[in-house]
């Protein structure tokens, strides 16, 4: 057994409550919190791949939401084919087929956008991405046949091998596991030499060109992953609420996307998990009281960016302010 | 001996300013070459054409025999060109190691490796300890690059561009700001170095300039106005009077 730091048993801990509550909670009869759960986790591995280019990267895109959306449309879509015929060739209740459809179509418009957009940096790169992403909203806005702005009502999970996806628990164990993977993913990834590079061009560019590292293409390869696991979370996300709207890839989710990753802590294993399940929370429990619930969330936001510069991680790991 | 970098005519200007006005200039492999000049003259803009951070307006390079001119900074640290930096420019919250690591790293094949955990592949940790004793930072390894002093710092800028091995080193002011014993122990290092990489030295430091150089070259509002070696410099009348301030 490797020995663990502090902040990798925190990272366990953490992430044993999150397999093991939620099916308590559906096992003793409240099926609210799993689900809950399993929002939180979908989320989370949307955060996960965020935190891939945004906290270890310095990639700052603010239109990752769109993986989320691509993906999410490229399993909804096929279902209403099936459904409602048209377009053959892309009907389909395949879970397999609508999962390769998700991530191959996400990690083909993370390298389209993303060779474009990473010509750009600081503020031009938000922007651009942020461009990219409002294209593709108001594509699936324009789009009346997939419920335009109303959005697409899925008619049936994907059907998968082994896996019934209309059962929650399964629902919640699939999405869990994947995120632990996605987690493990990215941390091998981060801590290769490929991530070495990654790592060091955001902190000195101009250094790692000079050593001969062509910078552009290792952060493009890092953007299709990021892309390629975030439209993954959009397949889950599309099985688990079996509705899909343009909504769900608009600027403001990239930035929900945004405060996890800043709020739990970024460029670490956990930070995006803790901050999207602080972003859960807070939505639950704000809501409950006021529509106006952003506000606070953003307080708490600028809150964490003053005071906390490690995120929610950092002050469970007991580090001073500024770290 | 062979030649390993040759210019030819290179020309830039930015708005009205002409930093590079026809340089003509060429590295033997070994040698050490230290360009002088005054402030302004143009030095660091001339290495960044070199290195490839700048392109040049008109003009030619080439790297043993091959036309660099227009290849991409980092294609050129492939073929074994290399610089510091005049402000230090490192990765400053990666540790010391893990600089030196990602410059050994560089010249140790593509690194679209996703695998294997970077720092726990012997080989490029040990170079990379190995170039930090040489420059005396090995008790230093450990510690994030932004936490050393002034002197370490141009050390380890030393030790990242000695690490790539790369055949030609571009050395822009490598002893900025270090006081007489840091100083000191620089240009021993350097001399340490003569003859195993062929140097282009940047440096105001005239006694570093003329214990180290074979050739120097004196760079004067973008023009070589005179190379040769240390004692014909030392001689001549153009460069006494252009530089050295004497009449």
């Amino acid at each position: 057994m490797k020995s663990l730091d502090r902040t990798g048993w925190i990272t366990v801990g953490v992430m044993l409550l999150l397999g093991v509550l939620p099916p308590f909670f559906y096992w003793i009869g409240n099926e609210f919190y799993l689900l809950l759960a399993t929002r939180l986790v979908i989320l989370a591995i949307a955060a996960v791949s965020l935190n891939l280019i945004l906290g270890y990267g310095g990639m700052a895109s603010f239109g990752h939401a769109a993986f989320v959306g691509i993906g999410a449309y490229a399993m909804g879509i096929p279902v209403y084919h099936e459904f409602y015929g048209g377009f053959s060739a892309a009907a389909s209740t395949n879970g397999l087929f609508q999962l390769a459809l998700s991530v191959g179509l996400s990690a083909l418009f993370a390298l389209i956008t993303g060779a474009i957009s990473l010509r750009t940096r600081g503020v031009y790169f938000i922007m651009i991405t942020m461009a990219f992403a409002q294209m593709v909203f108001y594509l699936f806005q324009s789009l009346d046949e997939y419920g335009g702005d109303d959005g697409l009502v899925i008619e049936m999970r994907s059907e998968l091998p082994w896996i019934n996806l209309d059962n929650p628990l399964q629902m919640y164990l699939l999405a869990f596991l994947s995120l632990v993977l996605a987690m493990g993913a990215v941390h091998m990834i981060v801590n290769s030499r490929f991530g070495m590079v990654l790592r060091g061009a955001k902190g000195n560019d101009e250094r790692l060109i000079t050593l001969g590292f062509n910078t552009y293409l290792y952060r493009l390869t890092a953007y299709v992953i990021a892309g390629a696991i975030c439209g993954y979370a959009g397949w889950l996300m599309a099985n688990f609420s079996t509705f899909v709207s343009p909504s769900m890839l608009g600027w403001s989710r990239s930035g929900e996307l945004m405060f996890m990753v800043i709020l739990g802590g970024a460029a670490t294993a956990l930070g995006p998990v803790l901050g999207a399940a602080a972003f859960i929370l807070i939505e639950e429990i704000l809501s409950s009281f006021t529509v106006y619930w952003h506000l606070p969330f953003g307080l708490m936001l600028i809150g964490v960016v003053l005071f906390a510069r490690g995120g929610l991680l950092g002050m469970l790991q007991g580090r001073g302010p500024g770290k | 001996m062979s030649t390993l970098l040759e210019i030819r005519d290179l020309k830039k200007s930015f708005g009205g300013v002409t930093a590079t006005d026809g340089v003509n200039l060429s590295l033997t492999q070994g040698e050490l070459h230290a360009i002088i000049g005054p402030n302004g003259a143009g030095k660091t803009t001339l290495i960044s054409q070199l290195s490839g951070a700048l392109r040049p307006d008109a003009g030619s390079i080439s790297f043993k025999g091959a036309d660099i001119t227009r290849r991409p900074a980092h294609r050129r640290a492939r073929l074994g060109i290399t610089r510091s930096f005049q402000i230090t420019s490192l990765v400053m919250e990666m540790s010391v190691l893990d600089n030196v690591a990602l410059a050994v790293q560089a010249c140790d094949g593509h690194s679209f490796r996703f695998i294997k955990a970077a720092r726990k592949i012997s080989h490029l940790r040990e170079r990379a300890q190995e170039v930090l004793r040489q420059v005396g930072l090995a008790d230093r390894a450990a510690l994030p690059a932004v936490e050393l002093s002034h002197g370490e710092h141009r050390q380890l800028e030393i030790a990242v561009a000695l690490a790539t091995g790369a055949e030609l080193m571009l050395l822009d002011e490598p002893m900025a700001g270090l006081g007489g014993e840091d100083s000191a122990r620089m240009i021993d290092f350097l001399k340490g170095l003569k003859g195993k990489r062929t140097i282009l030295l940047i440096e105001h430091d005239m006694d570093a300039v003329f214990a180290l150089a074979d050739r120097i070259s004196v760079l004067v509002y973008g023009r070589i106005i005179a190379t040769g070696s240390p004692d014909e410099i030392r001689g001549n009348a153009d460069v006494r009077h252009a530089y050295l301030g004497e009449e």
